[in-house]
């Protein structure tokens, strides 16, 4: 399991660092999403692993999974998906009023310099 | 347990939805509730940091839950001081946005100024890693949507790149934090001072990839060489105000490295040794050279103060990265005054906007106003640049004597002593362009004159020059401030006891937890 774990955080790291670099806003933004995840899973991972162990104090229970980083993930959820959610409109924003998903920063050509 | 200590994160935090839902039409109740909310954030936090000032370290704790387990909410010295300092560059930097029209020009500006300084307040006062990325989050979805405030093609395509690189810098920060809980177990800073401690040399890796995640995370922050490049566009583009607000913004992340390295990696722990040093030094080194190379290559104004914030970032870090109580004391000295100059820049940045419509420097023909708004940006750069009377100068003083002991002196010296001779000569091209030439160039008849900019404008400029003059004259005073704070910083004992020995629910069971842990 912690093969298969590990390898998925880097699997999922390495595609998202890929996207990132491509710097075109639908790329950048899915590789954004693709990072959230491994960031995600990383986090549950720091709690150690464990299988069908409950977070929760019961009786009969033996072995417990360390609750504090699935209060971490799920608040790192909400945060990811709300930043998603205003990366893509303000991507869209963008592309739309400049015909242009390029993230990074135009080269300006020499008569746009003394325009602008 | 002093509940005041939690209000400058809950007065914005209830003050913003009720500007959305109550006042959403009303730009002038609006105005009203926001200088009001933040005049009470200042008597607050003036108290505050009287309180904190006799070296007590306050705590709240959130649900009454005793830390580590519960939210806790720390202020000492530094947090308090922090605080105080925000609150009063929000309050000029909120005068000269009404007095500018500059939060008539979008929706909602009030309310994300608020969110704002909740975050920016939280991220200050927290005692919790974890809290702090939570805080991080709330002041830069806050400082988005303030960034793209008024809108355009300009403004939305830097919008994208600040937000990404935010983005990327927030899942850096995950990353940090679940590796050090992987490690120690704890994500509250207190606890985790003392944690860290019990870790032998042989089990290092762990903890020290942990910090310098964390390191880089805080750079990114505080914009620093190589993680500054998302700065020049997002400054350059953002609205006036907004950008006099993120000056504070960089100082989060000095902050951040001031109170985790101190506190948590301190330099005398053995697993993370070097890092300053070997590291952070160098690196300050370059981003205090480049800062100050961009302000002599600037094309425009407006990237010409990005890079002077890039630049005295690279100061406070050098001070910082020196590491010794007089340096630290020294760097914080310098981080009020870099605070309130590059805010000051910024408004004036916007007032010569106002004066001549665009900000290339090319000498264009004076306009109304174009007078004062000179003399006012060769009282800033006088301070931005560390020339002396004002208290870049004094600041620049204290961090090269702190460099005296350090082995690096050498190049601290070099490169503060060029640096600011570099950026002396860039501010006075910039000046003697936009401001001198302008008076050999005659108006066109055809040319549209601009708007003379309002009173109030002048008045929040003038009030944030007045605060730096002040600065100057009480530099004996605030700087023995600084140094009992960097006092305080080295010797976290009393901290650490306050936050974990002050008794909340489950306090009982919180001894035997640990045992059982360890």
């Amino acid at each position: 399991m912690e093969l298969l774990v590990s390898s998925a955080i880097g699997i999922l790291t390495a595609a998202g660092l890929y996207l990132v670099m491509r710097l075109r806003s639908f790329p950048v933004i899915l590789g954004i999403s693709l990072l959230t995840y491994a960031v995600n899973v990383f986090l549950f991972a720091s709690g150690r692993l464990t299988t069908g162990s409950p977070p929760i104090l019961r009786y009969g229970v033996e072995t417990y999974a360390d609750p504090l980083p699935q209060a971490l993930v799920l608040t790192a959820i909400v945060i990811s998906f709300g930043m998603t959610a205003v990366v893509v409109m303000l991507a869209l924003g963008a592309y739309l009023g400049s015909d242009d998903d390029h993230v990074d920063d135009p080269v300006p050509s020499e008569d746009e310099e003394a325009q602008s | 347990m002093t509940h005041w200590l939690i209000l400058p994160v809950i007065l914005p935090a209830i003050l913003a939805p009720f500007i959305v839902l109550a006042a959403r039409y009303h730009i002038g109740i609006q105005r009203v509730l926001s200088v009001a909310g933040v005049i009470a954030l200042i008597a607050i936090t003036a108290g505050l940091a009287w309180q904190a000032s006799d070296g007590t370290v306050m705590l709240y704790q959130l649900g009454d839950w005793a830390a580590p387990f519960g939210i806790v909410v720390v202020g000492d010295r530094l947090s308090t001081m922090m605080v105080l300092l925000t609150s009063v560059l929000a309050l000029f930097v909120l005068l000269y946005a009404i007095g500018s029209g500059w939060d008539e020009r979008g929706r909602h500006f009030h309310a994300l100024f608020q969110f704002q300084l909740m975050g920016i307040l939280g991220a200050f006062l927290t005692g919790d890693l974890f809290n702090l990325f939570v805080f991080f989050e709330v002041l830069l979805i806050a400082s988005y949507g303030l960034m793209i405030h008024s809108g355009g093609n300009e403004r939305l395509r830097a919008g994208v790149q600040y937000v990404l690189f935010n983005l990327l810098g927030s899942t850096l920060f995950l990353f940090a934090l679940g590796a050090i809980y992987a490690e120690a177990g704890t994500l509250n800073m207190a606890d985790l001072a003392q944690r860290v401690q019990l870790i032998g040399p042989e089990a290092t890796v762990g903890i020290r990839i942990a910090s310098v995640l964390l390191l880089l995370v805080f750079a990114i922050k505080a914009a620093l060489v190589p993680l500054h490049f998302w700065l020049p566009s997002s400054y350059a583009e953002a609205p006036a105000p907004v950008a006099a607000l993120f000056a504070i913004m960089t100082k989060v992340g000095a902050y951040a490295i001031i109170r985790v390295y101190t506190m948590i990696f301190s330099p005398e722990l053995e697993a993370t040794a070097g890092l300053h040093g070997w590291w952070l030094l160098p690196a300050a080194l370059v981003s205090l050279a480049i800062g100050m190379v961009g302000v002599l290559a600037a094309k425009k104004l407006d990237r010409l103060v990005a890079f002077s914030v890039i630049g005295s970032m690279g100061m406070v870090m050098v001070a910082i990265s020196m590491f010794t109580e007089v340096s630290i004391a020294a760097a914080l000295y310098y981080i009020i005054h870099s605070t309130l100059a590059a805010a000051a820049l910024f408004l004036i940045t916007d007032l010569v906007r106002a004066c001549r419509m665009n900000l290339n420097l090319t000498p264009m023909a004076p306009v109304a106003g174009a007078a004062l708004t000179a003399g006012l940006f060769f009282m800033a750069a006088i301070a931005m640049a560390g020339l002396p009377p004002l208290s870049g100068f004094v600041g620049k003083l204290l961090i090269l004597q702190a460099a005296f002991t350090d082995e690096m002196a050498v190049w601290v010296w070099a490169t503060v002593l060029i640096s600011s001779l570099i950026s002396v000569v860039g501010f006075a091209r910039a000046g003697s362009v936009v401001f001198w030439k302008a008076q050999s160039v005659t108006q066109e008849e055809t040319a549209e004159v601009a708007p003379q900019p309002s009173a109030l404008s002048y008045v929040a400029v003038g009030s944030l020059l007045g605060l730096l003059v002040l600065y100057t004259v009480f530099a004996g005073r605030a700087h023995a401030y600084m140094t009992e704070m960097s006092a305080q910083l080295f010797a976290p004992d009393r901290y650490i006891s306050t936050v974990l020995e002050t008794p909340g629910k489950l306090s009982e069971t919180v001894g035997e937890k640990k045992e059982g842990d360890n």
